[in-house]
């Protein structure tokens, strides 16, 4: 795990992520967004997770993204506008990221190496899902299901 | 000086407090949605920055709730994003400042 | 002797990279990686003008007209003359388009199509880059897409390159779905992820004359054709090609690009078929193998190639031949027919694998396939129904 790919992916990810939250119009704001998960794939792919990262992609950038950038478009009217700030955010936003720094930095033990593990094959995941976590498996499922059809119907034109 | 557990967390402790930071100081629904999967985003690489750091334990705990939470967070946004679309559907606006017809 | 031809540009690679013998490890990678993109770039750029070429004469001859012929050899120069024609044309950027947006959605597109290309293996030991995940990298790269195409669409600032691109995105994700479970029973049945993996396992021949491949049992027969279909809808080829339909919306999200820009969106719809076309070679047509036990001399890449052609052509050949499809028409053919099917074939392959692979799972699984698609294509009519005839006379 070399540290200039870390630089390089971290810099990568919370730049779109500082723009995403911080651009007045709405889709640079969405194109960010899809850039700095791009950069969170690539920290699952440093860090060995390559599958993880694979399906990342697949579902934030191919599906999430587009579903924003069509709500965008569907609810048009105020996308031309730019959005007004709220400076109380920033405030809460600052403190927050301050008391999660105080607590990594209080815990001991965490400035770790990484140790050497094995590789996490795509196989041993498929076997994994299938006999530890096949009850949760199923259940996403359903959930997936429940939400398709929810959004369905929030959607849908009333018939007159 | 190869990357230890600390920076891993810092990077995620930075990219959820920059997704609290979009869902709270914006006004616009769609916004605050982007800020919402940021965050999970943020929980999901810390669970994986764990596992990866940690004795391995059979199975790769952290590893399978990532997956299942990305799975979660795309039927939230799916949903979120058909609740946004409805709302502009009756109130023609998406500013969340003007949906206040129950308060009070 | 064979050996050698087969493996010239594994041998050619590590000839080069033993000139960078003493250096550390990293630079070792960069450069392999290097040598890999450089190789890839360069067969299929050539790839890429020599299709556009012979696309026209195909379609040329289709038509019963000479297709390009004046410049060069039956006109084999062509695309020097339009690569000079696209890079002299001016720029032209709508004023009030969205300057980053509109500049980078060619980009998008070129580089997702490229990157979809990294995964597929050329010969025998010939893949680019062999992850674990290989057909999760190809479908997650081919799904960033569709935001490109929304991209190019917006940022132009145009009413119908936003139709173009909202009927475009539409397709491609109705016909995402088919094209990703198609490939489930092929990967249910080799049990891995990687290319490399299911090329291996369409090894082997069937007393020396019928091939291993997958497209040779029910289920992969129907998958491929899916498949094969469903990638015809992702790179918005005829019939399915709405998105550009020149008779109704000019050229939909493609509009307001001219010259160099334009050239980079024909360039990315042709690297779109040659990375379905690869992945359709690898996961039914055996990849590399040789159809015959006894043509295993000829090299691996030259039957990937070979393959790779036949389907480039069928391509082609469609175009000069169907007639556009109506936008739902499309969306009804997917949801309420190739989604089906889909699923069949994956019932179908489990049938086929459970009863042991023998005659009584060919046959049973060819069962299953059928009694679905007359099933589906009895019960479906989406046919619309005129509306009755009224007469009204002048009284």
């Amino acid at each position: 795990m070399s540290t200039a790919a870390f630089i390089v992916i971290a810099i990568l990810t919370l730049a779109p992520a500082l723009a995403a939250a911080s651009l007045p119009k709405l889709i640079h704001a969405a194109l960010s967004f899809a850039l700095a998960f791009v950069g969170i794939a690539a920290f699952f792919f440093l860090l060995g997770a390559e599958f993880v990262g694979l399906v990342q992609i697949f579902v934030y950038i191919g599906a999430v993204a587009v579903l924003i950038v069509f709500t965008i478009l569907l609810t048009r009217r105020d996308a031309a506008t730019p959005d007004k700030f709220n400076w109380g955010g920033v405030v809460i936003a600052i403190a927050v990221f301050g008391g999660l720094i105080w607590a990594i930095f209080l815990t001991p033990g965490l400035s770790i190496a990484p140790p050497q593990i094995e590789a996490l094959t795509v196989k041993r995941i498929g076997e994994v899902l299938m006999t530890d976590y096949v009850w949760p498996l199923q259940c996403v499922g359903l959930v997936l299901t429940a939400a398709l059809i929810g959004a369905l119907i929030l959607v849908m034109e009333e018939k007159p | 000086m190869t990357p230890t557990l600390t920076l891993f967390l810092t990077i995620s402790a930075a990219l959820f407090s920059i997704g609290l930071l979009a869902a709270l100081s914006r006004r616009h629904a769609i916004f605050i949605l982007i800020g919402i999967e940021m965050m999970l985003a943020a929980a999901n690489l810390n669970f994986v920055a764990f596992w990866r750091f940690s004795p391995q334990p059979q199975p790769p705990i952290g590893v399978m709730v990532a997956i299942f939470s990305i799975a979660i967070a795309a039927a939230e946004a799916a949903v979120g994003l058909a609740l946004v679309i409805a709302i502009y559907r009756h109130y023609r606006t998406t500013n969340v400042d003007q949906l206040d017809q129950l308060q009070g | 002797m064979s050996d050698s031809l087969d493996q010239i540009f594994v041998r050619g690679k590590q000839m080069l990279l033993s000139l960078l013998a003493g250096a550390p490890d990293w630079v070792i990678q960069l450069g392999s990686s290097l040598i890999n993109i450089f190789a890839l770039l360069g067969v299929f750029l050539t790839l890429f003008a020599l299709m556009s070429v012979l696309e026209r004469k195909i379609l040329g001859r289709i038509q019963n007209r000479y297709g390009p012929n004046r410049v060069g050899p039956f006109g084999l120069f062509q695309p020097v003359a339009d690569g000079i024609k696209m890079l002299i044309k001016e720029d032209i950027v709508p004023v009030r388009a969205d300057k980053v947006v509109h500049f980078l959605a060619p980009i998008m597109i070129a580089a997702t199509a490229i990157l979809a290309l990294g995964v597929i293996p050329y010969g025998r030991n010939m893949t680019p880059f062999a992850i674990d995940g290989g057909i999760l990298f190809f479908f997650a790269v081919g799904s960033t897409t569709e935001l490109a195409v929304f991209m190019a669409g917006w940022g132009s600032n145009n009413k119908f390159s936003m139709l173009g691109a909202m009927r475009a995105i539409a397709q491609m994700i109705s016909y995402e779905l088919p094209l990703i479970i198609t490939t489930f029973p092929v990967v249910m049945v080799v049990g891995a992820l990687s290319p490399d993996a299911i090329v291996a396992a369409q090894g082997g021949y069937v007393l020396g004359a019928v091939p291993h491949w997958f497209v040779t049992t029910p289920w992969g027969a129907a998958a491929f054709i899916l498949f094969f279909i469903s990638g015809l809808v992702e790179s918005n080829r005829t019939p399915f090609d709405v998105p550009e339909g020149e008779s109704e919306i000019v050229a939909g999200h493609m509009t307001e690009y001219s010259g160099f820009k334009y050239a980079t969106f024909f360039m990315a719809e042709y690297f779109g078929m040659f990375a379905i076309s690869g992945l359709a070679v690898t996961l039914f047509l055996g990849g590399w193998h040789a159809p015959i036990a006894g043509l295993q001399f000829i090299p691996s890449y030259v039957w990937f190639f070979a393959k790779l052609s036949a389907l480039l052509f069928v391509y082609i050949w469609l175009r000069g031949t169907l007639p556009r499809t109506r936008v739902d028409q499309i969306m009804n053919f997917a949801w309420k027919f190739m989604l089906p099917m889909a699923f069949t074939c994956i019932v179908a392959a489990a049938v086929w694998h459970y009863q042991r692979r023998g005659l009584a799972a060919w046959l049973w699984s060819l069962a299953v396939i059928v009694v679905v698609y007359g099933a589906l294509s009895r019960l479906i009519d989406t046919r619309k129904k005129f509306a009755t005839r009224t007469y009204r006379f002048a009284e």
